[in-house]
């Protein structure tokens, strides 16, 4: 599981309150690094549907923070350094074993083989 | 995948159907690769996505990333949601691009307001209309996935979902479902006319009330030609009444023949005497 999927995954559980699934805390046991193809313009125009706070707890989690700054630098289209180091933790940093952590609820959905089990059980369907 | 009758669906749930041994069929058997493929590139195009922008895109039922392949060719991300393990292990094995996701859509589209540029989904979504469980409702499954979908997708996105009704109650059933979640949209039926080339693709947009796009096959605008090649007349001659032909006949030879060249098998070439009636005693 990528740190761009992870950004973008929320809890469905029943009860929890509206946005109060987001973000998954992750403990990971096993992260990998791959190389992934640079797209600058994909990049760019992901980062405004990236949560920027989450992002960066997670990726200090993960221990690949890498000097990402606090706040977004204005006019990041064009700072292709800024890019690089935002697809690297966006694409290039994948969880292989590990849970999510619901902050609302506290549910726990592991993480197999890079694969997060989100299947709810029937008490937990809304 | 539906056939000759029998729906997988009535077998039981997705979970236990596409177990191992049906997973490793999806990833060898040719035939189902072309298929699966012809119907992601058509699925894909019916998204009109801008030229030239790789997009993000959610893939429901993903399976073994046959339709993840293509939209990785096309340059797009992806993130897949499959309820099988054994599919999604395959897809790890054949190590595609997009992240996968163990889920079951009808308990909902996990991920935040606006995050997709587009969904495809290839196969899949007829299998929400079987209650597999005494608690399952199927039109409350159908819209808590429509409307979770509609959340999830970005506003001037659309969904495109390929699948196989098995009557017009259960299209009406997903459909209404669909609108009920506030998409706008309708159904895209290519080749109407044909019993095997006949596909549905329900193309739903957010946001925007758009033109839907036209059909294959169907009867063509003046000077407007038809993308694919047309399914011609010759095959639709004696067909009995599940939509083949007459065994034995010229047309069923034909078509074997045009099958084992598919899988790659050598076959003579066709002349005036394929198929010919012989002589009593031959």
């Amino acid at each position: 599981m990528k740190l761009l999927t992870h950004n973008m995954l929320t809890s469905h559980v029943r009860g929890v309150r509206p946005g109060g699934g987001f973000p998954l805390r992750i403990q990971a046991t096993e992260v990998k690094v791959n190389n992934v193809d640079f797209n600058q313009e994909f990049v760019a125009r992901m980062i405004p549907k990236v949560e920027w706070g989450a992002l960066l707890e997670a990726a200090e989690s993960l221990g690949h923070l890498s000097d990402l700054p606090h706040q977004l630098p204005p006019e990041y289209e064009n700072n292709e350094d800024f890019l690089r180091k935002v697809h690297h933790v966006l694409l290039e940093v994948e969880v292989m074993e590990g849970i999510l952590k619901c902050p609302d609820s506290g549910r726990e959905f592991p993480i197999t083989k890079g694969i997060p089990n989100m299947l709810l059980s029937e008490e937990e369907e809304t | 995948m539906a056939g000759s009758g029998r729906r997988p669906e009535h077998r039981g749930p997705p979970e236990l159907f596409y177990d191992e041994a049906e997973a490793r069929k999806y990833s060898q058997n040719s035939r189902m690769i072309e298929i699966q493929s012809q119907m992601s590139e058509r699925a894909v195009e019916l998204l009109g996505l801008p030229e030239d922008r790789p997009c993000f895109l959610l893939d429901v039922g993903c399976g073994s990333g046959l339709s993840g392949d293509y939209i990785s060719e096309e340059g797009h991300h992806w993130v897949g949601m499959d309820i099988s393990s054994a599919m999604l292990d395959v897809a790890v094995e054949r190590e595609v691009e997009g992240d996968l996701i163990l889920s079951d859509m009808g308990q909902g589209i996990p991920f935040r307001p606006g995050m997709f540029d587009g969904c495809v989904s290839i196969s899949a979504v007829q299998w929400l209309c079987n209650a597999d469980k005494k608690t399952h409702s199927p039109p409350k499954r159908l819209y808590r996935f429509f409307s979770t979908l509609y959340s999830a997708l970005a506003r001037g996105s659309r969904a495109v979902l390929q699948l196989y009704p098995e009557n017009s109650e259960q299209l009406e059933l997903i459909t209404a479902q669909a609108m009920k979640a506030g998409f706008t949209g309708g159904m895209v039926v290519d080749y109407p006319n044909s019993a095997k080339a006949k596909k549905f693709f329900l193309c739903l947009f957010v946001g925007m009330a758009g033109a839907l796009p036209k059909a294959l096959g169907a009867e063509c605008a003046e000077g407007e030609e038809s993308q694919q090649a047309k399914f011609t007349n010759e095959r639709t001659r004696f067909r009995n009444a599940k939509g083949k032909s007459v065994k034995k006949s010229r047309d069923w030879v034909l078509e074997k023949k045009e099958r084992r060249r598919r899988q790659g098998k050598e076959v003579r070439a066709d002349t005036r005497y394929t198929g010919r009636k012989r002589r009593p005693r031959f």
